[in-house]
Formats: C-alpha cells, sequence, structure tokens
C-alpha cells in the first residue's frame, strides 16, 4: 500500500515530516517499506526563462542562451533543437548533480563560449526518455522555484506493508485515523452529504443471493463528459504507481485507495436492462477489463445484464460495458461481496485486482452509501451531468458488537496499567463506541466500528491500547524461573541425536543439511518413492518425493564436490527419513559416506579408498552414541539394493534393523555420475532402544593378578564369517575371557584354495589366583576344540 | 542378389549365442564393419536397377537396424552379467570386527551451522527453563493452519506458499509443515500447562531465490502459564537476543504486526550499524542504533488457539515466538548466502562450520531489567 505525504494530509491534519510519520507507522505495525523522495535527485534545478537565444559563433548546432533563473542573468551553452527566446524551462546551475549521469555541473566553456549551467532535457533529470530537446514549462511558471514542487515531486511517497487484518488501512484513510489516534496529527472530517437525484434510475438491481452479495446500491449518471483527469488526481494516481486513464476510471481508483471502497462503473449505454446479481451459469464467459476472456461456473458471483454477464462481483468488471472516452451516462456500483467467494473466484480464475485483495479482506459494511455519495460529487464535479436517486438492494448486514474491556485484563494480558479513561480516548479514537460497563470497576464496553471487522474480542482491544500507546511503555519483566518444573531441555531422544552428530563429526565426518525432497527417480533407486510421498506441487522436478533415504543428497552432494575438483569427501548428516505419511513414518537416521581417499598421502602411510569396514566403524559409532549395545548388535550380509551385494550388510540388535552399511552399488554411482567406490551407511537412530533409567553403573571389580595373553590361528572355510569363530572362543570360559581381538586374516600362499587364516588374541583375566601353565594349557585346548567345532577348521600348525 | 533372410537370421543367432563382450565385437566386425557381409551386400546395391535397388535397400537397412538393437541389447545384457560376475566375486566378511576409531590420519568432521545455531538458542532457552519439543514436518492441514487460527479462506494462507502432499485416505489434506508452529497445537493438546516448550526443525515453503529456500529451519517457542504476559515475552526475548548476539547492550526493539495465532503480536528487531557497509549488530554509538533488523515474530497465544487445543483463555494465557535459524545464523557468524547453507560444499562447510567438541555452553542472561532500546 503506497501513499503520498501530502495524500495522507488530505485526511491527517499534521505539520510532522514524513521521516516522523513512516516511524510512527511502524511503531503503529504497519511496516514501512520505504520512504521514496522523488525531489531528492531534483535538488537545485529551478524554472527559467531564456531571456535570449543566440546562434554561437563557432558551432551551428549550439546556441548560446542567456537564462533569468531569478538570481540574475546568467549564460549558458545549449544544444537543444527547441532552446528559444522567452520559453520557460529547468535550469541547472554550475553545483548540482546530473540525476541521469551522476556528474556534478562545473562551469566551463563550450567552443570558446562560456557556460555556467544547463538547460534540461527530461531524460538527463532521469523523468523519462525524452531527450530530444529540453522540458518546456508552461508561462506562469514561477521564475526561480524548485523544479521538483512545481511538479509535485516534492511529495515523498510512503510504501507500507499492511498485514492482512487491517482492511482498513488498504484505504489512506483509515491510514490516516491510526496515526491520529496515536496523536501525531487530527483525522480531519470527510464529507459524504448525500447528492440529490433529479430522476429514476432506469436500471434497477435484484439480487438471487444475499450471502455473496448482501448489499447493492446503484447510482446512473447521464449527460456526462468523460475525459482526462485533472492535475490533482493524475498525481496521486501516478505516485502511488498507477496510470492515470480517463476521469471515470480514475475516481474508481480514488475511492479504492483512498477509502478502501472499490467501486465499479458501467457504460448504462451499453447495459440492457436491468443488473442481476446472481451465480455464473457452467459455461457463461466474458471478456474482462484485463482483455482475457474467462469461462465461468455456478461458484462464480455474477453480475448480468440480459444480454449475459457483465461483471464478475468484486473481482473485475467486463470490457464490453467498460467506460471509454465516449462515455456519456454510467451507472456506478457500489457493493458488498462475500470474503470467501470473492476469493474463491480469485483464485480459481487467477485474477489479482485491487478489489479483489480488499473485498477479501473485508469491506466496511457500513460505507457503501457515503462512498457512492462521494463518488457521484467527485463525477459531477470532473465530468459533469445528473444523477438519479440511488437504486439499492439488500440491506446493511449486522456488524455491531460490543466486548468488555477490563483494566486489570489489560495489565495482566498486555503488561501494562492504563487508566480506563486512557482507554477510552484511544478506543474512541481509533472509531470504537466507548461506554463505562454496568459494573462500575473501570471496565468499558467497548463495540468497534464497522471497518474493523479484525476485533473479534478483548485480546484485540489490548492490541488496540498497547499498539497506539506504543509498545515500549510495556515495562520489561525478566520470565520467572520457578513457575515451571526443572526438567533437562532435552530428552533421551533428542539428546542422542545430538551425541550422535558429534560424534561422526569427530570421526572425521563433515555434517550437511541436504532437503528432504529428493528426485522421485533417485527415491526409487534407494526404496522410496510411494505414491503418498510425492509432493503435488514440487517446486521442481528434482525435488518431488519425500527421501526414503538421506543417502542420495549425500551422493549428490559427493558428485558436487568432486566436479568442483574436490574427490575426497567424507560427508554426513543427521536428519529425516520418510517412511510413509503419518508422524510416526518419519524417523531420524545418521547417514554418511567417504569417498575418494580416506586420508591424503603421508610419508608414514599410505593413501587408501574407503572401504566397507569404515562404514561399519561409522555406524556402530553412531549406534553406540545412541546408547545402542554394540556388542550385541550382528551384521549379516544382506544388504538393501542400492549397496554393492558382497561388499555390505545390514546391522540388527535381534530382531531389529539398526542400519545398513558397505559400498553403493556400481548402477547407484553410475545412475548419480559418481566415482566409486562409495562407503556409506545408515543408523537409524531412533530405533536403537532406549537406555535404562537410572545411571548407576554395575559394580566394578579390579582383579589384582596378571592377565595374560595367548594367540591362536585357525585355518578355516574362506566364506566363513569370523563372527562364529569369535564366538565360539568368547563362549569358552565367559569368567576367564576378558578380551578377543581378531588381529590378523590371511588368504592365499601357503594355504589350501579355500580357506583362509583367522589369527586371535586372547586376553585372559583370572580373578582368583595367577594362572598355572597348566590351567592356561587346559584353556587353550578346550578352545581349539570348541573353535574347530564351530567352525569346522583346524588350528594352524 | 541374395535373399538376406537367412544371412540376418543368422547373424542374429551368433549374437544371441555370444558369451563374452569379445565375440560380440567379433560378430559386430563380421556383420557390419567395413568388409562385413552386410556391408559388402550394401556396396552390391550399385549394380541392381533402380526398383530392386529401392526393395533390397529398404530390407538390408531393416535387417542392418535389427542386428545393430540386438548387438546393444546383447552388449548391454553381457555387460550386467559381468557385472553381476563381478560382484559375486567380491565378497568381503561383513561380520569382520573394526577398530573403535576413525581413520587414522583422516581431517577432523564439522558440525554444520545450522545444527550448531539450534544447540546455542536451546542453550539459552534451556536455562529459562524451556524444554524442546518436536514434530512431523509432513503435517495435517489441521495443525498447520485450523488449529492455529488459519481457517481455509483466512488471506494469510497465500502469504504460506505450501506444499501439499495426496490427502490421506479419510480425505484430510496433508501440507509440508510451513512453520514450526503446529507443534505448539501438538504440544498443548499433549500436555496440560503449565508449559514451555522449544521447537526446532525443518520447515517448507514453494519459494525459491536468492533469499528463500524451498526448506529452511525455524525455531519456535511456547509459555503457556497463568500469569506470563507481555512484559514476560519481552524480557524472555530481549534476554535471548542478548545471549545469542552476545551483545550486552543489543538494542531491541518490539512493534506491532499480526498472525492469525496470536494477539497481541509483536516483531522484533535487533539494532544493527551499517558503518563503511559492514554490518555490525548491536549499538551504532551514542545516537543508538542506525537501523533495525528484523528477526522474531511473536505474541500473545490467541485466546482461540488455546481454546482449539482444550485451554481455557480465562485460566490460561502464554506467548509464543517463532524466528529463522538459518536468517540468525547467517547475521550472527557474517554468512552472506542463503542458499549456501545446503550445496554441501566442503569448502564452505569447513569454513563455516563448528568443532566437533566445541558445544554451546548454558548462558544464563543478564537481564539487568530497564526499557528495551
Amino acid at each position: 500500500m503506497k501513499t503520498t505525504l501530502s495524500w495522507l494530509k488530505v485526511h491527517l491534519d499534521t505539520e510532522a515530516p514524513a521521516a516522523d510519520i513512516a516511524e510512527r507507522l511502524i511503531m503503529l505495525g504497519h511496516d514501512v517499506e520505504g520512504v521514496e523522495d522523488r525531489a531528492a535527485g531534483l535538488a537545485g534545478f529551478v524554472v527559467a526563462r531564456v531571456v535570449s537565444a543566440e546562434p554561437h559563433p563557432n558551432a551551428d548546432r549550439l546556441r548560446v542562451c542567456v537564462v533569468d533563473a531569478g538570481a540574475g542573468e546568467v549564460q549558458v551553452v545549449c544544444g537543444a533543437p527547441n532552446a528559444r527566446t522567452g520559453m520557460k524551462g529547468v535550469f541547472g546551475p554550475a553545483g548540482v548533480r546530473i540525476p541521469k549521469t551522476g556528474t556534478v555541473l562545473t562551469a566551463s566553456a563550450i567552443r570558446g563560449v562560456a557556460s555556467n549551467g544547463m538547460l534540461m532535457s527530461a531524460a538527463e533529470l532521469a523523468l523519462g526518455d525524452d531527450h530530444a530537446g529540453i522540458i518546456e514549462l508552461p508561462d506562469d511558471a514561477a521564475i526561480g522555484t524548485s523544479y521538483a514542487s512545481l511538479v509535485g515531486l516534492d511529495d515523498p511517497v510512503i510504501d507500507l506493508k499492511v498485514t492482512p487484518n487491517r482492511a482498513d488501512c488498504l484505504g489512506v484513510r483509515g491510514i490516516a485515523r491510526d496515526l491520529a489516534a496515536s496523536g501525531i496529527g487530527r483525522l480531519k472530517p470527510l464529507d459524504a452529504t448525500a447528492v440529490e437525484g433529479s430522476f429514476r434510475s432506469p436500471i434497477a438491481i435484484h439480487i438471487e443471493d444475499r450471502v455473496a452479495c448482501p448489499l447493492f446500491l446503484g447510482r446512473h449518471l447521464r449527460g456526462l463528459k468523460n475525459g482526462p483527469s485533472p492535475r490533482w488526481l493524475r498525481d496521486r494516481i501516478e505516485a502511488i504507481g498507477l496510470r492515470p486513464v480517463s476521469a471515470l476510471v480514475d475516481i474508481t481508483n480514488l475511492l479504492t485507495f483512498d477509502l478502501n471502497r472499490p467501486l465499479h462503473v458501467f457504460d448504462a449505454g451499453k447495459l440492457a436492462g436491468d443488473l442481476t446479481v446472481r451465480f455464473a451459469r457452467s459455461g457463461e464467459r466474458i471478456l474482462a477489463l484485463n482483455g482475457r476472456e474467462y469461462t465461468l461456473d455456478p461458484d462464480i458471483t455474477a453480475i448480468a445484464d440480459r444480454n449475459g454477464v457483465q461483471s464478475l462481483g468484486g473481482v473485475i468488471g467486463g470490457e464490453p460495458t467498460g467506460v471509454s472516452e465516449a462515455t456519456a451516462e454510467v451507472f456506478v456500483e457500489a457493493a458488498l461481496f462475500d470474503r470467501v467467494r470473492t476469493a474463491a473466484t480469485g483464485r480459481r480464475l487467477e485474477i489479482v485486482s485491487d478489489a479483489r485483495y480488499r473485498f477479501e479482506r473485508g469491506i466496511d459494511p457500513a460505507f457503501v452509501a457515503p462512498g457512492l455519495e462521494i463518488a457521484t460529487r467527485l463525477i459531477l464535479e470532473l465530468c459533469g451531468g445528473e444523477p438519479s436517486d440511488i437504486v439499492v438492494a439488500g440491506a446493511e448486514p449486522e456488524w455491531r458488537r460490543s466486548y468488555l474491556l477490563r483494566p486489570e485484563r489489560m495489565a495482566a494480558l498486555g503488561g501494562l496499567h492504563v487508566p480506563p479513561a486512557e482507554s477510552c480516548a484511544i478506543l474512541e479514537a481509533l472509531g470504537c463506541t466507548v461506554g463505562e460497563a454496568a459494573r462500575h470497576d473501570g471496565s468499558l464496553t467497548v463495540s468497534p466500528p464497522p471497518w474493523r471487522g479484525d476485533i473479534e474480542g478483548e485480546a484485540d482491544l489490548v492490541e488496540e491500547v498497547l499498539r497506539v500507546k506504543g509498545y515500549d511503555c510495556i515495562p520489561v519483566v525478566a520470565l520467572p524461573r520457578d513457575s515451571v518444573v526443572s526438567r533437562p531441555a532435552i530428552d533421551h531422544r533428542r539428546r542422542r541425536v545430538e551425541l550422535a552428530r558429534r560424534t561422526l563429526a569427530g570421526r572425521g565426518l563433515v555434517e550437511a543439511v541436504t532437503f528432504s525432497f529428493i528426485s522421485s527417480g533417485a527415491a526409487a533407486l534407494f526404496g522410496g518413492d510411494k505414491p503418498q510421498l510425492r509432493v503435488v506441487n514440487p517446486i521442481s522436478a528434482d525435488l518431488d518425493a519425500m527421501r526414503p533415504s538421506v543417502l542420495p543428497g549425500l551422493v549428490e552432494a559427493a558428485r558436487r564436490n568432486a566436479d568442483r575438483g574436490f574427490p575426497d569427501v567424507a560427508l554426513f548428516e543427521l536428519g529425516p527419513l520418510y517412511r510413509d505419511d503419518r508422524p510416526e513414518g518419519q524417523a531420524n537416521v545418521a547417514a554418511g559416506l567417504r569417498a575418494g581417499q580416506v586420508r591424503p598421502r603421508d610419508w608414514r602411510e599410505a593413501a587408501r579408498a574407503p572401504d566397507l569396514y569404515d562404514a561399519k566403524a561409522d555406524a556402530l559409532a553412531a549406534l553406540a552414541a545412541a546408547g545402542a549395545p554394540i556388542e550385541n548388535i550382528q551384521a549379516s550380509a544382506d544388504p538393501p539394493p542400492w549397496y554393492h551385494p558382497g561388499r555390505a550388510g545390514r546391522l540388527r540388535l535381534g530382531p531389529t534393523e539398526l542400519g545398513h552399511f558397505g559400498e553403493l552399488h556400481p548402477d547407484i554411482l553410475e545412475a548419480f555420475e559418481v566415482k566409486g567406490p562409495i562407503a556409506a551407511f545408515e543408523a537409524f537412530i531412533d530405533a536403537a532402544p532406549l537406555p535404562r533409567a537410572g545411571r548407576a553403573r554395575p559394580n566394578l571389580r579390579l582383579s589384582v593378578f596378571q592377565p595374560v595373553e595367548r594367540d591362536f590361528a585357525f585355518i578355516v572355510d574362506r566364506d566363513l564369517p569370523a563372527e562364529t569363530l569369535l564366538r565360539a572362543a568368547r563362549g569358552v570360559d565367559r569368567k576367564l575371557v576378558g578380551e578377543i581381538r581378531l588381529f590378523d586374516v590371511y588368504e592365499g600362499k601357503g594355504l589350501p584354495e579355500g580357506r583362509k587364516s583367522l589369527a586371535i588374541t586372547v586376553v585372559l583375566q583370572p580373578q582368583e589366583a595367577t594362572l598355572t601353565d597348566a590351567e592356561i594349557e587346559g584353556f587353550s585346548k578346550r578352545l581349539v576344540t570348541a573353535v574347530e567345532k564351530a567352525t569346522g577348521g583346524a588350528l594352524r600348525g | 542378389m541374395e535373399d538376406i533372410d537367412p544371412l540376418r537370421d543368422d547373424i542374429l543367432r551368433e549374437v544371441r549365442e555370444a558369451g563374452s563382450p569379445e565375440v560380440l565385437e567379433a560378430i559386430r566386425v563380421s556383420a557390419l564393419g567395413r568388409r562385413g557381409r552386410l556391408t559388402l551386400l550394401m556396396r552390391g546395391l550399385g549394380e541392381l536397377g533402380p526398383e530392386a535397388r529401392r526393395v533390397a535397400g529398404a530390407a538390408l537397412n531393416a535387417a542392418k537396424d535389427e542386428i545393430a538393437a540386438s548387438l546393444a541389447e546383447a552388449s548391454d545384457r553381457l555387460h550386467r552379467a559381468a557385472l553381476a560376475n563381478r560382484l559375486a566375486g567380491e565378497r568381503a566378511d561383513v561380520t569382520l570386527p573394526v577398530l573403535p576409531g576413525p581413520p587414522s590420519g583422516c581431517d577432523t568432521g564439522r558440525i554444520h551451522p545450522i545444527s550448531q545455531t539450534i544447540d546455542e538458542i536451546i542453550a539459552i532457552f534451556g536455562e529459562m527453563g524451556f524444554v524442546v519439543a518436536e514434530g512431523p514436518h509432513i503435517e495435517d492441514d489441521f495443525y498447520n493452519f485450523t488449529a492455529l487460527n488459519i481457517p481455509p479462506d483466512h488471506p494469510a494462507r497465500q502469504e504460506h506458499d505450501t506444499f501439499y502432499l495426496p490427502p490421506r485416505v479419510d480425505g484430510s489434506r496433508l501440507v509440508l509443515r510451513t512453520h514450526t508452529s503446529p507443534v505448539q497445537i501438538r504440544t498443548m493438546l499433549a500436555q496440560p500447562p503449565p508449559l514451555r516448550i522449544i521447537v526446532p526443525g525443518r520447515t517448507f515453503r514453494a519459494d525459491h531465490d536468492s533469499t528463500h529456500s524451498p526448506m529452511f529451519h525455524q525455531v519456535e517457542g511456547l509459555v503457556i502459564d497463568r500469569t506470563t504476559h507481555m512484559g514476560h515475552l519481552k524480557g524472555c526475548l530481549i534476554e535471548f537476543c542478548r545471549a545469542f548476539f552476545d551483545v550486552e547492550d543489543l538494542p531491541v526493539r518490539f512493534r506491532p504486526s499480526y498472525f492469525p495465532f496470536t494477539e497481541p503480536s509483536a516483531e522484533v528487531d535487533i539494532g544493527c550499524s551499517r558503518a563503511g557497509g559492514e554490518l555490525k549488530i548491536g549499538h551504532g554509538g551514542a545516537n543508538g542504533p542506525q537501523d533495525w533488523l528484523e528477526i522474531l515474530g511473536s505474541g500473545m497465544v490467541h485466546p482461540q488457539v488455546l481454546r482449539n487445543c482444550g485451554i481455557d483463555p480465562a485460566e490460561y494465557q502464554g506467548f509464543a515466538f517463532g524466528m529463522g535459524i538459518e536468517r540468525v545464523a547467517m547475521l550472527k557468524y557474517g554468512i552472506p548466502d542463503l542458499r549456501t547453507f545446503y550445496d554441501s560444499d566442503l569448502r564452505w562447510l569447513r569454513h563455516y562450520g563448528f568443532l566437533p567438541l566445541d558445544i554451546p555452553s548454558p548462558v544464563r542472561g543478564a537481564l539487568s531489567g530497564g526499557a528495551a532500546a
């Protein structure tokens, strides 16, 4: 919503400068997006008369002019073909800045003749494209006056953001009323005196649905002459970014932006019979004033004459019955249209209009007749003619209601004590009718004015008083700590997500945040792309499916980094995946990948490509941080299809799946156009069992006896899972065995085909007495027997 | 000219039976190569009369296309078989134990600025007695709009640029939540007052340009008890702003605004200066802040929203607020471009990211009392 300072002053008696008004508007809740001082660039340019214009002695196309700008005569050299003796133009003396180029004018000599300024073209002043000649001003322009004030550009434009609840401030008068209530000026009275009609309107109005259109007033005016608007009206319309068209059109725009009272003016000569407000019939068509044709349906509120639909109520008028320069008689419509229907029509037909914008936010139901009277007077004033009586259909809908405002509520909700008399004064200034409530405790009975449909209760009244007084008045109070039960800010579920996040970062992975939606093609490759998880209106085809896995976003990221010349990637994300559209279908997952080299070449250790064991270690670390008992997690060689079938696995705790790890499938690398191998993992943080309550650890028993280490190597089938061997070894003597480490896996020379050697260190920790050689020997035998039995292998000799 | 059908069938059979890419290549050369069987026939066309040439040429071309297609298909089949064969041979023992530490010598990882900023915000509000609550991203229209006093025809809906998902079987409309506010509703419906929650999380709006991302993060706050009023709202948010930006005398401005779910409503601005083209948060000097930056929306919870959640507004009241996490992170850490947050450029992540052990410590706000700004 835009207004100019002078337009505001039509309604507001104030001496405040634009900057103060803008500041006040902000503190009233109308965010000011800018105050444009259109005169700023025109400072110094004044009206001047060309006293004489003689040919330049040394140049055919130049003229030597003497100009009078009110402070003595000045000589300038001018190249414009229209510079001539006696004309008035715009003069820029030496020292002013030329708006177009930004350069400062200096006194100089042009082809040997002194030039102390410049006569300006519109283009040079950045006021248009016209650079064919200098600006010519009317004879009555006073010499020496500022050009900006002469053309009305010394009037700052204030651009403010009106919140959706404040329909009344979509008219300049509503803004003025708010400002007046805040004490920065006085609201001037508005003259809406009725104009006497001199004949009966030949056009009557019928309303078929009182919900769609509760009230419709119309007036016929004849014998008028439509033409260009006068200067004041054109200036106002132009200042807020509209194009002046003709007096009749400009008047409807004025009523819209000045008083938030959209009107429609039909060319009465083109109407056939009475007007009926009714629902459109399926397939009816209208050529609208925006030049486009629309096909209508029965949800749309139409205004029709005998020939069909001529206007869409509250949205847009029709081209065939619109006014033109030739219009000699009009029918002016001032009506109320339903907010919901207007919005629905606008959305359905994709029509954005100033009328729709206002009707869907709510129009003052008591300002239909006054608006029509004001419009009538303007038409008579600018176009002449003769008005009919007003024809009325429908009735003003009930808008009167009242609410109690208790002074203690003011303090309890608003945090500020406001004396009832002050609240009363503020609310009255806003147009409310205020009375003392029957309870005589200072409570007020407040009836909001008809233009404030947004006030719906006591809380709104508290806001109105606070808003006008200023939120700055509310004393700052520290939020007391003691009114809530003290609990940790984050519960276990959230905490373990945070722990997993920082654990993974500690493992050298860099955290990424990627979108929750990916392409449906990528979703399908990662076991997703369910129809109920497709975005109906995606921002692009690449982002049309809720992700079933975090990995696709990370693989994309790996590719982007590689394309930039950084192929060594270690990324993770801790975020949601979506299994279905229910809240339970969303789960936190830690996913990550490593590509390129795990670390750079170093003199102590060669560079190495990532493998499935890196991914497994990452996944287990995330799950350990999430509190999962990782010693009980089983890895199995049955990965989901986006992993390499032989170099990846699943992690399970009993029946619960906790994650996947391994190299990505070559098909995935190909689909994402990225180089492998990529070692990736997914750890389902939410699926890990929550740790048991209680913080006490089991009792720690520290043995006083030396531990003993023994190494064993077994030759087993190449495909035997190492876990089988380890489990057998652990089970030999759970009391005695402290730890088992697998330290070597060997295949090849010296071993039979299809066999491998697994070597382990077993740490024996006696609790009761130091182990004897015989005891160690006995344990070793039992271990070898148990392992050979479980694995079908043999101790390596 | 000899009949080409038997020749074509022979070649197609050879292709079908080819067991390796090498064999397939040999077939291709022998059929379509420079001296291939079909190629030679093509050359022979020149010796025919015009009509015969037309008929034989068409047949030859059709055969050539068919063979080429069959070769491509066989090549794909052999490629897949080779891949499957290769993968079958690449078997690793997934049960082998792994050492618990990170791979030796790898670089240090980083925490994303969004995560770090969320942790910082939680640390500050946690000290004030707030607890973290979370909610689903795929949200019911009811929680995202209707329960928040935004009925279907409300003009405020148009400002939300909502992403939709297909409706549920029961007809309820699903959206990607446009703000974190639905968690207010879920929490109030699930727990009795008093409440003090903050809700960090992902939010979605169908808008994509230099200052909007279709996915971004917000943090929501909600306080419900019997006595909390606008003065507390000011106190709480001033304390937050000063602690978060670590500027003790940071000017904070509250101005009226409109949100359907709060009444009264307030936007919160912090003071800044732009001396020398550099944005500095805080006092711009003796004359107060030069300029203001909007960072928060807030207000007293609307009575209708309380009623929608089964809470009696005559008994309970409180305030709510929401802010964009990327926005405050950009301001605090001088990150110039919103879009870079989601690009996963390692150089960016290492530059703007945080070390894993850089855990924000709780901040006890030193609210000195007195007026804001």
